[in-house]
Order: structure tokens, then sequence, then C-alpha cells
């Protein structure tokens, strides 16, 4: 069992949680992730690393089924069941790179640790953080700490920039010289961030989250179409190149078990609200 | 006058066919003591057994079973274990019919004596009785062992080193031990109980488990050896197979090792009390011949499946599966579809396995592995519906420990190269057995791997002599 030393809504749904470790921080990398299970019934999830230390690990959520609404009643003191990693391949390194970092719901968490390390290894790194609406955002000032500039885009534009991730990365392309664009969020933010870099032909890296059970290459749920290959999210992945992305493929996998999640949240709050 | 032998086994009684498809119970019963001890005494206490030759661990059988036959059983269950720390786990699973059954003497005219309902009734008993003998441990020698996967090799090189006095400790990357004990053979054919209990006799000799740490990854095995003095690797074989042909990543379309994973580990036949869901399909086909693939095609049953086939390339002959496996299969109504290979998934429009299409085999010349190499019959296609598909055809060693350990020489499969006689890795002070080593082979030989690696890593610990 792992001590949560804190759990706390950030936005509206997206949490943050801390949780007691002092196996993980060693071999951290930018761009890993853990696998959570909230309790002994629960199911292994993936969660992005977005800051570790000697005694712990943080992650940033978005509440959305069981899993998530029982990570979301946690309060300081209380345990979970499961916590392993680092997993997954690390973000690639680069240096002295002009680097455009996207990031939006839960993805904008992700950022933290992937900014931190471009930005210590020399890069120029432009930061967009994206949604629906100003109390939407979050970590602008965490996030600005590593970055050399950054934009905030909400689609009602009670902050920032107006519309959509897509409208304004073209026009940042356009005026701008551009290496990499490195993308974390929901799959319709990395799809849609990828195909508006594709004419430009610039290279574009997506954090993926496919569903996964060990998140050790064993059971291979979370293969992803990637260049006509099929590769495993938890060790290939998750981060690939977002033009060689089967979108289809990746999306309809990631729709496998709507039925029973609905099911399987509305069991869980039968039984928690009677 | 020479005794006269019973020709046949004594039979086992089972959960009969109807019932059992639809719960989750152990099929078999085992033994009552008076069935186990009038099938002992079939066996005719070979002045030169053959048996013992036949199990890679090396078990005293006559020896533990004519204490069966004489009544002690905690006799028989001590002599067990003096080779063999998981009799009541390799009494169910083992390919007996393969090893020590298969040179019993009594084959040449009879069934063989049941080596394996007798070692399962012994194990049985002791837990039966409720207290299990926990040995004196050796004074300790300051020797530090870390053990990497708490599979069957896991185990067995954890209970001999822990024995010969060394400090163990087993690192399980789940969150349950037992490797491929738990999350991959069925509750109907293994409880996990009895897993658990095995595990629990180890910690009780003195075993540190670490659950959720996943080598190579939360440490690499460089990482491990600063502060251990050997490592042993039995990581088992941690990635499926496909068949790469299209529509493979269709929905409904698993390996088997998500499959089982989700219905054993996770407890997926109870969601959704337990979280983690499970396709329930009516029309399953599972692709392969092996334990495994009967594992899933019967999972599928009980998960409340209408037909569910087996889909494999050779003949009946040819199925690697433990007979008792496939007679369990038959018995529970599972179709078997030889000859027959998938060369196609089709999907619905919300990408969802509708149909798939097969090619009619026939056997040719015997093969590298000496079975009839099957060859596809031009023109046999056909289509058939289904709603499930699990592929079973094998898997190879999970990557994460080579990938992070560069001087680990690998082969071909990604296997970890070991020495036969001794465990022994490219690496100094690592040793490996098990799946990790063979592919997808048996529990018993990750076993027998295991005693050989501890044989081995006691000589190192106490010379120091690579």
């Amino acid at each position: 069992m792992y001590k949560v030393i804190e759990r706390k809504q950030i936005v509206p749904n997206i949490h943050l949680l801390v949780v007691e470790t002092e196996h993980i921080h060693k071999n951290a990398h930018a761009g890993e992730f853990v696998v959570v299970r909230a309790d002994e019934k629960g199911e292994r999830i993936p969660l992005n690393l977005v800051d570790w230390d000697e005694r712990s690990v943080s992650m940033v959520f978005m509440e959305v089924g069981t899993s998530t609404s029982k990570l979301a009643a946690l309060k300081p003191g209380d345990e979970i069941a499961t916590l392993a990693g680092p997993l997954g391949k690390p973000t690639e390194k680069s240096e002295g790179k002009k680097i455009v970092c996207i990031g939006g719901c839960y993805g904008i968490g992700a950022l933290n640790p992937v900014l931190r390390m471009f930005k210590a290894n020399k890069n120029h790194v432009t930061t967009i953080i994206e949604a629906r609406s100003d109390f939407l955002l979050y970590w602008r000032e965490r996030l600005k700490e590593h970055s050399d500039e950054l934009y905030e885009i909400t689609r009602d534009g009670t902050r920032g920039v107006r519309g959509h991730i897509n409208d304004f990365l073209v026009e940042h392309l356009k005026k701008s010289k551009v290496d990499l664009v490195y993308v974390q969020g929901c799959t319709y933010l990395t799809y849609l961030a990828s195909e508006t870099t594709r004419p430009f032909g610039i290279k574009t890296i997506v954090g993926l989250n496919p569903i996964m059970v060990d998140a050790t290459g064993m059971c291979g749920v979370c293969r992803v179409t990637i260049n006509g290959e099929t590769k495993f999210g938890c060790v290939d992945g998750p981060e690939f190149d977002g033009h060689q992305v089967d979108w289809d493929n990746l999306l309809s996998r990631r729709k496998i078990y709507i039925r029973e999640e609905v099911y399987s949240l509305s069991f869980y709050e039968c039984e928690r609200y009677g | 006058m020479a005794k006269k032998i019973q020709p046949t086994k004594i039979p086992m009684r089972e959960q009969p066919a109807k019932e059992r498809i639809r719960n989750y119970a152990e099929v078999p019963y085992g033994y009552s003591e008076k069935e186990a001890m009038q099938e002992a005494s079939r066996c005719l206490q070979c002045k030169r057994p053959t048996c013992i030759q036949g199990c890679p661990v090396e078990i005293d059988i006559p020896g533990f079973i004519d204490f069966i036959a004489k009544g002690d059983f905690q006799a028989a269950i001590d002599r067990l274990k003096e080779k063999n720390i998981l009799p009541a786990v390799c009494g169910r699973v083992c390919p007996q019919e393969d090893q020590c059954e298969k040179v019993c003497v009594l084959t040449k005219k009879y069934e063989p004596v049941a080596i394996g309902r007798l070692e399962r009734f012994a194990a049985d008993w002791e837990r039966a009785q409720g207290s299990m003998s926990v040995p004196k441990i050796p004074s300790q020698t300051g020797k530090k062992v870390a053990i990497i996967g708490s599979g069957p090799g896991g185990l067995t090189v954890a209970g001999d080193l822990i024995k010969l006095g060394h400090a163990v400790t087993m690192f399980e990357a789940l969150h349950e031990p037992g490797g491929v004990l738990v999350y991959g053979i069925p509750e109907f054919r293994l409880p996990k109980a009895i897993v658990y209990r095995e595990v629990d006799y180890l910690i009780e000799c003195g075993v540190k488990l670490v659950l959720d740490f996943v080598v190579g990854k939360t440490a690499t095995i460089d990482q491990l050896l600063e502060s251990y003095d050997v490592v042993y690797i039995g990581t088992g074989a941690g990635l499926p197979w496909f068949m790469n042909i299209p529509g493979e990543n269709l929905n409904g379309v698993y390996s088997a090792n998500e499959y089982l994973t989700r219905a054993n580990l996770m407890k997926a036949y109870l969601f959704p009390e337990y979280d983690t869901p499970i396709v329930r399909g009516k029309s399953v086909a599972v692709i392969g011949g092996g334990n495994v693939a009967m594992d899933c095609a019967r999972t599928a049953l009980r998960l409340g499946a209408e037909q569910v086939h087996i889909v494999y390339r050779r003949s009946h002959k040819e199925m690697p599966a433990r007979l008792e496996e496939i007679h369990h299969a038959e018995g529970e109504g599972i179709i078997f579809d030889i000859l027959t290979l998938p060369i196609k998934y089709i999907g619905d429009k919300k990408s969802w396995v509708k149909e798939m299409e097969c090619i009619k085999m026939e056997l040719g010349e015997p093969d590298a592995s000496g079975r009839r190499r099957p060859v596809p019959i031009d023109g046999s296609n056909f289509v058939t519906p289904v709603d499930t598909v699990v592929c079973a055809i094998g898997q190879s060693p999970n990557p994460l420990i080579p990938q992070t350990t560069p001087d680990l020489k690998v082969g071909k499969w990604g296997n970890i190269e070991a020495d036969p006689e001794t465990g022994k890795t490219s690496k100094p002070r690592c040793w490996a057995g098990g799946d990790v080593v063979r592919g997808g082979a048996t529990v018993i030989l990750a076993m027998g791997d295991g005693r050989v690696a501890a044989r081995s890593m006691h000589e190192y610990l106490m010379t120091g002599k690579w």
C-alpha cells in the first residue's frame, strides 16, 4: 500500500495526486508514467509522472470513470493499492532546438517535467496551453518557469488567444522557425496538433494514452499502429511520431470498454452514495 | 506370486461439465485418502526407477508414493518437498504424460501410475491439516540474493537459497506474487489460494517480497548488483505474439496474456464488483493448441460464451496442450477446428471484429520441431462469424531487462542466453532460467532451471568463483 500525501482538485475535474514512494524517483525521466490502482478491486491505469522527489511522485489526472473517481475521492493519509514505475520510454532528448510544447487537459500537468528537461538542455521552449475556458487553465506560473514564452488559448476567449490550437499553431509556425512540436493531452488534441504540423513537415511527438493493464509489455492491449506497424504503447511508447499514428485505430481501441465503463461508474456511484 | 495390478489409473472425480462451465471453481476434486492409497499401490517400486529421470526436479517418486501406499501422508509430503517446493502446483499443471508418467514402467502394458494426482493429493492433504512445517533455517551467510520475478522459477530459487542461509529478496512487477501461476493459469485449474500459500510459506522462511517493482525500470540489474551479491532473472515470457495478419488490432481481438490477465489477476469475471472489464463474447475463437489456448477457451465459456472454437493449424496429434486439458475442454463443449489457419479478421463499422477468414491446412513433411508442417490448401478459404478472438500462439521473453542491461547476451528471439548446466548468463553474478531463457515452456522446466541455478549461485556465494 502507498500513502497519499496530497490530493486536490486543481481545476474542475482535474486533480493532483502526490503519493509516497522511495523507489521511483531514482530512475524517473520526463515523459514516463506510473501505473496506479486505487484499491484491491481497482483497475490498473497509467498516469503521467508530473513530478518526483526522494519520497514521492506526483500525477495529474482527469476524473472521468470509476478508477479516476476513486482516486479523486482520496484524502491525505489514505492509501492506494498499487504504484509501479517509472514506465515507458523517456522523452527523446534534444539540444539547442526550437521546440513548441502543447498541453491540454491533464496534459498541461504532464508538460511539467518535459519542459524542465528541454529547458535544461538549452532548447528554446515555447509553451502553449489550451482549455475551453479560463477557469480550466492551470499551472501557468509553474510552466512559465521552464519556458521562454508561454501562450494561453481558450475556446471562449476568457483568457489569452481565443480559438482552437490549430488556428494558433498555424499562425505561429508561419511566423517562426520550429524544429520540434511536442504534445500532451487527450487524443483529439494530439491528433489535431499532428494534422496541423503535417503540412509544415515539422516533427511532432505526441504522448498517447491507450488502455493498459500490466503496462510492462506483457498483455498487448495498448497496441497502437505506427507507420503501419503494431507497437506497444507501454514499452515502445507512450510517445510516438504524431505523423505516423493510425488515429482511427487508436480512437476506436480507446472505446473498447466504453459500455462497461459507464456501467462500472454507475455501479460505483450506487455503492458509494446509495 | 506377482501382485495383480489394476490396468488403469484410479479415476479422479470432477465437477460435471454442465455445472463447471458456469463457475470458476476447480474442476477435479482430487483423490480421497482411500483412492490415493489404492492408486499408490499400483506403483511397482522399481529398483531402478525411470520416473525420477523423467522429472526435471528429480523428485523421489517411488519414495513418496510408497509412503502414500502405507498411509503415512506426512512422510510423503516431506519427501516431495525435499525436491519440489510447489507440489500442489506441479501436481496440477505439470505435463506428466510427457515426463515422469511417460517413462513409468507400467506403460509397457497398462496406464502409468497417476504420479501427478498423487503429488497433488499429498500437497492438498498437508494443506487440509492447516499446519505447515517451516524448516529450520541455518545461520545466515551474510550474502544477499535478488530474485527478479516471483513465478515458479523465482519461487524455487528463493526456497533453495533461503534454506542455505542467504538473505533473499524477490522482486515482482505486478501487484500479486506468483507470476504466470496467478496472472496466467485460471482459478478453475489452479486455485490462487494454493499459490499464495506457497508464497506465504517462503515469506515465513524469511524471503522478502517486494511487489510493484519493475526491474529494468524501477531499478536496473546494475543498480541491484550494487547492493546484492547475485541476481536471478526469472521474468518469464511476457511479450505476446500476434500473427501480423490484417485486422488484428480490431476491437475484440485479444492476446492470450491480456485475456487471461484480465480474467485471473484482475478478476474481470467478477466485474462490476471488480473494476476491470472483459469482453463477454458470444462467439469466441481461440487461436492456438497449447495449454494457454485451452485456458482461454475454457475461460471464455465461463464468461458466458455460447460457442467457443479452438482454431489450430495442425492436427489433434500435434497439439502441445496437456492431454487432461484437451479432454476437459472437449468435455465442456469446446469445438476444435483443426488444420485451420486464420488469415484475416474483418471488422464492422465501429471497428469491432465480426468475422474471421480462415484457410484449411494439410500436413506436409516434418519441420524442424519434428512435427509435420501444415501447408495451406489452395482455394479452401472460408469466412466464419466471431465477436471475440484470443490469439494464443505463444510469446517471447519480456524485453525490459535486456533493453536496460547492455552486457547481457540475448538470442535471436530476445531470450537471455544462459548455460544449461549452471544457469549462468554472460553477465557476472547474474543467472537466468525459465521462459526468459527458453521462450514459452512449462512451470516445471522453470522450476528445474531454478534448482540448477540455485546450486550454482550457492557455490559462487560460498567460494566467490564465477
